[in-house]
């Protein structure tokens, strides 16, 4: 009896898993043709010249296997994606540091300080975080002009800075807010002054948050192709990677060899960054939406 | 209980409200004022003229439809492709590793992905062997390549695509921390009440995922709006394929028109402001 | 209305044994409660029986149907959550008429008895609200009122008051037994409380680590609990157990402690001689220690010698928390006692209400 009993139980799980087929299916489907894209790029990156010029990168995997590193080495010597490499990390990093510690002290001040109108220009903030850059462009890039200053870092450094800080103080301000009160209370009671609290109590329990920001700030600086574009003026020797893959398509439109490689050379820290760091990564991305 | 030292706040707040006063405040007014003027040194004020030819000449009425399809069609496929991945991948054990693939096109840049996408659609004429995916495609079920690209039909579609592919993983990930935010409890007691799997689907996970897909759609609108890289990369806005963001920046650059520019600006922000004050408007009541 | 009956039900997580040879019959319009400490298989008892789990082994029957595979709409079953589960996008009225619209009810049906059950909980005023306008007890409220509207054959709640106040659960414990009078329905009631289990139940069974250790009225269980768990786990405060040796003691016979010692009256030496020589679990309940000043009528008195080492003054009765030898007992005594911290005192313990334990089964030897 008992016997019978759990071979039915068997088969009414058997018969819940069948009806979950087609979902299994769907997904696995959907997945696949979601990599498709990316894994195209990836496998022509490593094909000879004239082979992906004649054949679709499906066919890669027919003997004879041909693959060759020739496509990075040209890329990266005689089309600049090594220094652009570079160029990325050096508008990049500073961006990112700046931008984090400019608006932790303005969140900082937001949360937990006394100042007229405070919450009045916080939703000011919180309006600036989605106005389109194009808004911008034109006064800054005269400014940057009459200065002198298109085509170097520090321009391109100051405006991403800017462009960053309506969301890095907006998620901050929501992160700083939301720490007990108490516990700040408490050290004030203790005669803390506000820097001090905000150095050693508010700083340290927010690293989860800070990380997600960094993470956040510096795809998007390292993803970006317009303010590159308007403020570096072209010239290839500061030019992030971006703008180099986005010249090689407009001059190479269908040297495919060079721009599936130049390509993946600029998605792999991005990628790298996603595997590692997967949850700060999500996190960031999730609360940078709205920033659009 | 907290000190009173307002020059202190002050200081705190300083670098952020310079930067952020000479960088976005100050240039947006300026912008919209530079709209009322003509020519590279906008001098010369003409009024609304500059907003009049955006709204009347043909090709620019074009990118405004074109703004129009990247707003519903990029819209609506990201939030609904990625309410379904979310109900189905919830029910299966490789959830994780399933999200972590759709969301993994938000990790590159556009220009990256108008590179791996034009690659997907490259056209070759019909007497030479298909090496894009989607023409190759095409020639295995017996039909004529398509030039994706450059057909006026059919390529402001091809490239919305590249769009959904890279954001549906936004909407997938936000949509499904939703799902898992509602009570399992709440869907056994509609399931102990009587109701169905579907029945619960339509009566009691939608509305409960109501507001969170509503955010996810204007962020998403918030972004159809600005898309820039995409069509700079994959067109640069030719075969009618322009949009605002692409087309201030071929004013700029290439027609030199810096009054015409500030007004396709101004344009894109007008579209926005609605977005932006629902946004303050949720987080006013969510304070 | 219908008897249930869980017949060899057991239920497996992977390796993880919820449930083990569970056999339970429960009577038609019973008031049953599972009782027992978190984790030790009463919810998933429960949900087996709403069809939320499925059954690894064994059948459940409710009336004469085997429900093995059916789902929980067709089951004829409502359910009251520990959560309450209320959709919180309908309106009271809705909620309370989700199942019967599923059911296609006749609108004028549906109101009239939408209606009907918020009067009988007394939420009628709020039919127009949203759940997140309610307070606790009201959520909890209409909770019951969306299960009773379906008049279904088996009424089941899950700890459904552990999310309310002290004061409103022990108001709510009482509607809910008038309830079940009201409406003569099977309930099956899930608590970790035995407080709910005694006041509420007509059959209590008492569960631990997936086995029912035993099945009774609540006052069956007081009196004659059949092993330690049930013992230590049935009355508040619990029951003291001491392990002790019987031994010889002058023709008389008397309980060797750690430290300490009982003698048993001679008229209960006799049902103490087959334990002579062992070392044996004994239980006590607190309100069976008495001051030797204070000792009701008709008991059989087995002094003892122990040291206060604290008390706490309730008004209507003191606690004293002894220690004999190493071991500590709790005592209920008379308000009027004069003893206490570090007195060394004697007390006396009623041997009629003595429990006796197997130190190897923990199983009663003698009730």
């Amino acid at each position: 009896m008992a016997r019978e009993v759990a071979a039915l139980s068997r088969q009414e799980r058997l018969m819940r898993s069948l009806s979950r087929g087609p979902v299994n299916v769907a997904i696995i489907a959907i997945c696949l043709l979601w990599m498709l894209p990316s894994a195209g790029l990836l496998v022509s990156s490593f094909r000879p010249r004239n082979d992906i010029a004649t054949t679709g990168w499906w066919t890669a995997f027919k003997t004879p296997f041909e693959f060759t590193l020739a496509n990075y080495e040209q890329v990266l010597t005689t089309q600049g994606m090594a220094q652009s490499f570079v160029n990325s990390l050096i508008i990049s990093v500073p961006v990112t540091v700046f931008v984090v510690m400019v608006a932790a002290f303005a969140a900082y001040a937001f949360a937990w300080m006394e100042l007229p109108g405070r919450d009045a220009i916080f939703l000011v903030v919180v309006g600036l975080i989605v106005v389109p850059i194009q808004l911008t462009l034109i006064p800054v890039l005269r400014m940057f002009s009459s200065a002198g200053m298109t085509g170097t870092f520090p321009a391109i450094w100051l405006a991403h800075t800017a462009y960053g800080l309506p969301f890095a103080v907006f998620l901050l301000r929501n992160f700083f807010i939301a720490l007990p009160k108490d516990l700040l209370e408490s050290a004030f009671l203790e005669g803390a002054s506000h820097t001090r609290v905000f150095l050693r109590i508010v700083m340290p329990l927010s690293v989860p948050s800070l990380a997600a920001l960094a993470i956040f700030q510096f795809l998007w600086v390292w993803n970006d192709l317009l303010v590159a574009l308007v403020y570096l003026g072209g010239f290839r020797s500061v030019a992030p990677m971006t703008v180099t893959v986005s010249n090689l398509v407009s001059s190479f439109g269908s040297e495919w060899h060079l721009l599936t490689a130049a390509a993946f050379i600029s998605m792999m820290l991005p990628l790298a960054v996603f595997f590692a760091l997967q949850r700060y990564f999500v996190e960031g991305i999730l609360a940078g939406a709205v920033k659009g | 209980m907290r000190p009173r030292l307002a020059t202190i706040a002050w200081l705190y707040v300083l670098p952020a409200f310079v930067l952020l006063g000479v960088f976005l405040v100050y240039p947006v007014a300026n912008t919209v004022y530079l709209s009322l003027f003509s020519g590279r040194d906008t001098s010369a004020f003409v009024g609304l003229d500059n907003y009049r030819y955006l709204l009347t000449h043909p090709e620019t009425v074009i990118v405004l439809r074109n703004n129009l399809l990247w707003l519903v069609l990029f819209t609506a496929a990201s939030v609904g492709l990625g309410l379904i991945l979310a109900v189905l991948s919830n029910q299966v054990r490789y959830e994780a590793i399933a999200k972590a693939i759709i969301f993994v096109p938000m990790a590159v840049s556009f220009t990256a992905a108008a590179v791996i996408w034009r690659f997907m659609y490259i056209y070759r004429p019909p007497q030479f062997e298909q090496t894009g995916v989607l023409n190759a495609g095409m020639a295995a079920l017996g039909f004529d390549p398509v030039p994706w690209i450059t057909n006026t039909t059919l390529n402001n579609y091809a490239l919305i695509a590249a769009g959904v592919w890279m954001w549906t993983g936004f909407a997938l990930v936000v949509i499904s921390a939703g799902l898992k935010g509602i009570p399992t409890e709440v869907l056994e007691a509609a399931r102990v009440d009587g109701a169905n799997e579907v029945q619960i689907f339509w009566r009691v996970i939608l509305p409960m995922l109501r507001s969170v897909m509503l955010v996810v759609a204007v962020t998403l609108t918030i972004n159809s709006l600005k898309v820039f890289d995409l069509v700079y990369v994959m067109t640069f806005g030719n075969y009618q394929t322009d949009v605002l963001a692409n087309r201030m920046f071929k004013e700029m650059f290439t027609f030199g028109n810096f009054g015409r520019a500030s007004a396709v600006a101004v344009v894109l922000l007008l579209a926005i402001v609605p977005l932006m004050l629902l946004n303050i408007r949720r987080f006013r009541r969510e304070q | 209305m219908a008897r249930v009956h869980f017949e060899n039900v057991t239920k497996r997580f992977g390796d993880f044994t919820a449930l083990r040879d569970f056999n339970l019959e429960i009577e038609d319009k019973e008031f049953l409660v599972l009782v027992g400490p978190s984790g030790c298989g009463k919810s998933t008892a429960l949900r087996m029986l709403a069809g939320l789990e499925d059954i690894t082994e064994g059948s459940i029957y409710i009336g004469d149907r085997r429900v093995n595979g059916v789902p929980a709409k067709d089951r004829d079953i409502a359910m009251v959550f520990q959560s309450y589960a209320l959709y919180p996008h309908m309106t009271v009225f809705d909620n309370i008429a989700f199942g019967l619209r599923l059911r296609k009810t006749p609108k004028d049906v549906l109101t009239t008895k939408v209606k009907e059950a918020a009067e009988v909980l007394g939420v009628d005023s709020l039919l127009d609200r949203k759940p997140g306008q309610l307070s606790g007890g009201q959520r909890q409220r209409v909770a019951v009122a969306r299960a009773i509207v379906r008049e279904p054959r088996v009424f089941l709640l899950d700890e459904p008051l552990s999310n309310l106040d002290a004061k409103l659960r022990v108001h709510t414990r009482a509607e809910i037994s008038k309830l079940h009078k009201r409406l003569g329905t099977t309930f099956v009631y899930v608590t970790h409380d035995q407080v709910e289990a005694m006041t509420m139940a007509d059959r209590i069974a008492v569960m631990n680590e997936g086995i029912i250790q035993q099945v009774g009225s609540p006052q069956e269980l007081y009196d004659e609990p059949v092993n330690v768990f049930v013992a230590g786990f049935i009355g508040s405060p619990a029951m003291n157990f001491f392990e002790a040796e019987v031994v010889e003691d002058g023709g008389g016979v008397s309980l060797d402690g750690d430290g300490f010692s009982v003698d048993v009256p001679d008229d209960r030496a006799e049902e103490m001689r087959p334990f002579l020589g062992r070392r044996m679990i004994f239980g006590v309940r607190p309100e069976n220690i008495h001051d030797e000043h204070f000792v009701p009528s008709g008991i059989t008195a087995a002094p003892t010698t122990v040291k206060v080492d604290v008390t706490e003054p309730m008004g209507n009765e003191v606690f004293l928390h002894l220690l004999a030898g190493k071991t500590k007992l709790l005592a209920r005594v008379d308000p009027r006692t004069k003893m206490s911290a570090d007195d060394e005192v004697e007390v006396v313990i009623d041997m009629e209400r003595m429990h006796v334990f197997d130190p190897e089964s923990r199983e009663a030897v003698r009730g």
